[in-house]
């Protein structure tokens, strides 16, 4: 009763927070209504005995991501224009609803909702979400969290490189 | 005990309204913000599931997957700048240089 109640109030506010993420005029009040939604999606990764998802999810995301972007929206000094949605607003909505239902249809005829759910053996339930992902990352994950690492060593180089201001002599 | 399907539905409620806000906005930013509100309802699909089969391998996947869109970040506010650098607006509707 208690855990169902929690969902409702996260479900209902990272869906209302992510609406309004793309509802809002003012590029700042979507950032804040982005904050919203990450944090209330951490609080479903809790429910979901997922804590260090939830503290990633919580620092990486609402901690560094959204700073930066909200760095960025400073520095730009944007001005709001009083149309900021595309023409093609209704034909969007209403395909949007339609590739919902269409998700969703297709979602529940999927196998996997019948099936129980597993539940987790002993040793790992003994070893805790933290030390369990850890094991999972550094021995069967481990080459692909070495390309990780790469993809975020080209990402830094490329963000430097693309936001470099050249002089006119090199251009 | 909440069943998988009401996570899922969620999830997939968030991922559209990512995919309509890609869609109606003109704000390249804003369109940015509805990339993450679609890699974050992935997120909650895969831990969800992992949450379901009690693995643990959805949870690392999705640590991935904050990886890659801290990296989209990045690189994607970089060219935000240098396009506002060149021709001081955002809006996705004015940036048709490379438009046929």
């Amino acid at each position: 009763m208690v855990e169902i109640s929690f969902f409702l109030y996260f479900a209902v506010l990272t869906i209302l927070s992510s609406i309004m993420t793309i509802g809002f005029r003012s590029p700042i009040y979507c950032t804040l209504a982005l904050l919203s939604t990450l944090l209330h999606v951490a609080g479903l990764f809790i429910l979901l005995n997922a804590e260090f998802v939830a503290a990633i999810q919580m620092i990486v995301y609402a901690g560094a991501v959204l700073v930066l972007y909200l760095f960025v929206l400073m520095l730009l000094n944007l001005k709001t224009p009083e149309d900021f949605l595309h023409k093609q607003v209704w034909v969007a909505l209403f395909f949007g609803v339609v590739i919902l239902i269409e998700i969703l249809i297709g979602l529940f005829k999927a196998p996997f909702f019948s099936k129980p759910p597993v539940a987790k053996s002993e040793e790992l339930a003994a070893l805790g979400n933290t030390a369990e992902i850890g094991l999972s990352l550094f021995n069967k994950y481990l080459l692909p969290f070495e390309i990780v690492g790469m993809i975020l060593l080209g990402a830094v180089i490329g963000a430097l490189v693309l936001a470099k201001k050249y002089r006119e002599a090199d251009a | 005990m909440i069943p998988l399907s009401y996570y899922v539905t969620v999830s997939t409620m968030m991922f559209v309204i990512g995919l309509v806000g890609i869609l109606i906005r003109k704000n390249f930013l804003i369109i940015l913000f509805s990339i993450e509100l679609m890699l974050n309802a992935a997120n909650i699909n895969l831990v969800a599931f992992s949450h379901h089969f009690g693995e643990v391998d959805g949870q690392v996947i999705s640590l991935f997957i904050i990886t890659v869109a801290a990296a989209e970040a990045a690189v994607g506010l970089a060219i935000i700048i240098v396009l506002f650098r060149r021709k001081a607006t955002t809006n996705v509707d004015e940036l048709n240089l490379m438009k046929w």
